[in-house]
């Protein structure tokens, strides 16, 4: 498996080219004790387990790190299975291509759809316990005893009748050449002692020194630096540029075109490569989408709230359209959500060393096969011959998982420089205008209640973008995108509704903007929970009913559901008074396997400014591998949503995205944040990830809260656009 | 040419005069813990003390900082890691991604340099910095087990 890099240490070792050099010193400074490099050192038990001579634990990770802990909550799984002894755990990453020379021995690498723990926990801890299983027998075979008489705890075997122990660094080499056991029993969750725990995070000292490697930090020797604007339309294309206006600017090395709608500069420094791009003299072609606008955009959308041309259905029970035409009060009212970038900290950025033989990429992705599908395609090598590095991500949020056009681009650009390391670093210039958005949808719903107030009829009829279209064709079911039906599923893990209407039809008419869409943390979830949830409030409102009673009465049958939103509701105090002028907003949804439920409070001064008080959350995602992980995803999921509901907006004009930075892209600040209460409640026999479903709850939540307060009902976001002042 | 006073050790660099200080930081004198965001001082990920102010590097010509004026950034905030902001950090797992983390351990050590015990009103008011990952509430906690200076102990 360590075929590549143990070629590219010899040839380094014998003094080879400087190119060579550069590859192997470049590994060596980012990714020093990579056990997968050194294999002869100390051989792993198996894929996901090394044991080193000192007792060290090496746990192998698939999955991308990027802040959301799973690289702590997959160890632990791991360890504890093991019976390890977690003050001595440390963890690498092997590379996409090592998987792939190993037959995907790791299996996946995606790191997105909260997948990382709920769809992987399965296999890792099978990983672990076959590690114990084969150290206590390498530990047995030492002693002559049977395997049956030995038991492990903290890394260490002991033989119990007669009282000898050995550490598992002792036997790990001869486990190693162990058969694998065939039957692996996992243990019962409610025996974990590693697993389930609130321990501390594996990667948090180096991130308080600077210590830290994110890809924008990586240092190769040799290595230049490159700045990139593409066509800031979309769809556009480079026409001309004039590269002599600024050969001679400092420390300029080249400047190129990447593919037919960039250009770059390289230069020795990173920042004198932006500045002579700046420099540039650019000519666009700007193409058939220049006179786009989110006006023109809008109104392509609000023609597919009614029309009956590429409308596919999601959920349909009864007769909805019947039973509202007969229905004894009818509530109407249309949402619209808009583009947002996931604006991550870290810009877009890639590494590459292009040889004609061999192309090696150092980048934060959250998925490194995908990103090495990326480089290979660019660097026109066999797969064989091209490997990808995972650095650390400066968040990811769905930006670095499908979309590798930045490891694309640094592959084309360091091919028309062989032999040399190119940085690439976007600008957040670039970041904001060459996103891949939270697409764009509008709703219509429609809901009929009976002469006793009851909800009987639900027509939902979303119009606008599939991401799937956009990005994965082969995802669609006879042109239809499932995914937009996040949430609003009849049934399910994928996210299932949790309310029973008699009457229901939730429909889509697909109307893609040639605005790239992608997969922004939560995804479809954010805006189908705000526009059902803010609905189901306003329905309860006209039935004059109370929020939380009503939509008690459609929970019967979605007892998970309902468990998230009493733990809410009886948290927040609902039903009970609430502190002087502060108003209480709810709301609920399922997405990526986990029920979630938010409670807001909420006051606005005679200003109309809007001060959010306190959130209480509540998850179940079946197991909590991590506690005080899970909290810091739900305080953060807050953060992402609620900045979403405040400031979140990206317009088009002209064909191009008008927010070029935090400056007109603002984002929620501390002074903002409401304090938060996290209640994780699992109940047991599923997985559920917990990265992403809280976010959809944030908003409706709150706008829920400012109906409360005002009597207004925001429609849209972002909130910055609404007068909340009282009228 | 420029000369700077950098964690204490006088830097003369070979850099064009508007070149920002955040860059000069990086690339010059190879230290990458101070971290680019925006370029435009919004976020504050490239937040390092100038005289102990906390100060957004991005937006900063080197030419505007004098040989005389102390610049201190995240490698010389402590010579070990043990400054109650850091050991306030890590005893809360404050980081999620931690790209924006050194910014805030910035602002908030100069902060804590300048008002020992800061209100809730001091830390909104001057920790303007940008978390994506949403880490705010346990930033806010971070400064005040700082600013109380007592045990911490790690979960």
């Amino acid at each position: 498996m360590t075929t590549a890099l143990q070629v590219s240490r010899r040839k380094f070792l014998a003094g080879s080219t400087a190119a060579t050099a550069g590859l192997s010193l470049g590994f060596h400074v980012p990714f020093a004790g990579n056990a997968a490099a050194q294999g002869a050192m100390a051989p792993e038990l198996n894929a996901w387990v090394v044991i080193r001579p000192d007792d060290t634990i090496v746990v192998r990770i698939a999955r991308s790190e990027m802040g959301q802990g799973t690289l702590t909550g997959l160890a632990q799984l791991v360890v504890e299975e093991l019976e390890g002894d977690w003050s001595k755990v440390t963890t690498e990453y092997p590379t996409p291509g090592q998987n792939l020379a190993r037959n995907r021995v790791w299996q996946s690498y995606s790191t997105g759809g909260s997948r990382g723990i709920r769809e992987s926990n399965e296999y890792v801890r099978k990983g672990g316990a076959a590690a114990r299983e084969m150290l206590i027998q390498a530990a047995a075979n030492a002693w002559g005893v049977p395997a049956s008489e030995c038991k492990a705890a903290k890394s260490v075997v002991t033989h119990t009748p007669s009282g000898r122990t050995t550490t598992y660094g002792k036997v790990a080499e001869a486990a190693g050449k162990l058969e694998p056991p065939k039957d692996i029993k996992l243990k019962d969750p409610k025996d974990w002692t590693i697993a389930g725990k609130p321990l501390a995070r594996l990667d948090t000292a180096e991130k308080l020194t600077g210590k830290q490697i994110y890809g924008t930090d990586l240092k190769l020797p040799g290595m230049l630096n490159a700045s990139i604007k593409d066509c800031p339309v979309f769809g556009g294309k480079v026409k001309s540029f004039d590269a002599a206006k600024v050969q001679g600017m400092p420390g300029v090395k080249k400047v190129v075109q990447v593919g037919d709608s960039a250009v770059a500069v390289v230069a020795d420094t990173w920042w004198r490569a932006k500045t002579a791009l700046d420099a540039l003299p650019i000519v666009w072609d700007e193409g058939p989408n220049a006179k786009l606008s989110s006006d023109g955009i809008a109104q392509w959308l609000k023609e597919g709230l009614d029309a009956t041309d590429n409308v596919f259905v999601g959920n349909q029970a009864g007769d909805a359209k019947g039973a509202l035409a007969t229905a004894a009060k009818k509530v109407e009212a249309v949402y619209s959500y808009p583009y947002q970038n996931h604006a991550t900290m870290e810009p877009m950025n890639a590494t590459a060393l292009w040889t004609p033989d061999k192309c090696e990429v150092w980048t934060p992705t959250q998925n490194g096969e995908a990103a090495l599908a990326a480089a290979t395609e660019a660097s026109g090598l066999p797969i064989a011959k091209v490997d990808v590095h995972k650095i650390h991500l400066g968040g990811g949020f769905g930006r670095r998982g499908a979309f590798h056009d930045y490891v694309r681009q640094a592959v084309a650009i360091a091919k028309q420089m062989p032999g040399t390391p190119i940085k690439l670093i976007w600008t957040r210039e670039e970041d904001m205008m060459h996103g891949a958005y939270h697409p764009v949808t509008q709703c219509k719903l429609v809901g009929g209640l009976d002469d006793k107030g009851n909800l009987t009829a639900l027509h939902m009829r979303i119009s606008g973008q599939s991401i799937q279209a956009a990005v994965r064709p082969e995802g669609l079911q006879n042109g239809k995108d499932p995914i937009v039906f996040q949430g609003l599923n009849p049934s399910g893990p994928e996210a299932a509704i949790g309310y029973t209407v008699p009457n229901v039809l939730i429909d889509h008419a697909m109307r893609n903007p040639p605005v790239p869409p992608g997969f922004w943390r939560g995804v479809n979830l954010n805006q189908n929970a705000l526009y059902l949830e803010c609905f189901i409030d306003e329905i309860a409102h006209a039935a004059g009913q109370d929020p939380l009673e009503f939509r008690r009465k459609l929970m019967a049958n979605h007892p998970k559901h309902l468990a998230v939103l009493n733990t809410v509701a009886e948290g927040v105090g609902w039903g009970k008074p609430a502190a002087k002028g502060v108003f209480r907003g709810l709301a609920q949804t399922m997405g990526y396997g986990s029920y979630v439920a938010g409670a807001a409070e909420v006051s606005l001064d005679d200003k109309g400014q809007l001060k959010i008080h306190r959130i209480v959350a509540a998850t179940d995602p079946g197991h909590v591998v991590n506690p005080e992980q899970v909290a810091r995803q739900v305080e953060g999921s807050f953060v992402y949503g609620l900045s979403a509901a405040l400031y979140g907006e990206c317009t088009v004009k002209g064909g191009r995205i008008e927010q070029e930075n935090f400056d007109t892209y603002n984002v929620m600040r501390i002074n903002e944040m409401p304090q938060v209460e996290a209640h994780a409640v699992p109940s047991g026999g599923f997985w559920g990830g917990v990265g992403e479903p809280t976010i959809a709850v944030a908003a409706p939540a709150v706008l829920n809260a400012i109906f409360a307060a005002t009597g207004k009902r925001i429609r849209n976001l972002p909130l910055k656009n609404h007068d909340l002042g009282r009228a | 040419m420029a000369k700077l006073n950098v964690n204490g050790t006088v830097h003369t660099v070979e850099v064009e005069p508007d070149t920002p200080l955040l860059w000069v930081i990086r690339e010059q004198l190879g230290m990458t813990g101070t971290k680019y965001g925006c370029g435009i001082a919004q976020c504050g990920a490239c937040t390092v003390h100038i005289d102990g102010a906390a100060t957004r590097s991005c937006s900063l010509p080197v030419s505007a900082v004098s040989e005389s004026q102390k610049i201190v950034t995240i490698e010389g905030l402590s010579p070990d890691g043990q400054h109650p902001v850091q050991k306030a950090w890590l005893a809360l797992d404050v980081p999620q991604c931690g790209y924006c983390q050194v910014g805030m351990i910035m602002a908030s050590a100069a902060l804590l340099a300048r008002t020992p015990k800061p209100t809730d009103a001091d830390i909104d008011a001057e920790i303007t910095n940008i978390c994506r990952c949403g880490t705010y509430n346990r930033v806010r906690a971070g400064i005040k087990l700082a600013a109380e200076g007592g045990e911490m102990r790690r979960g």
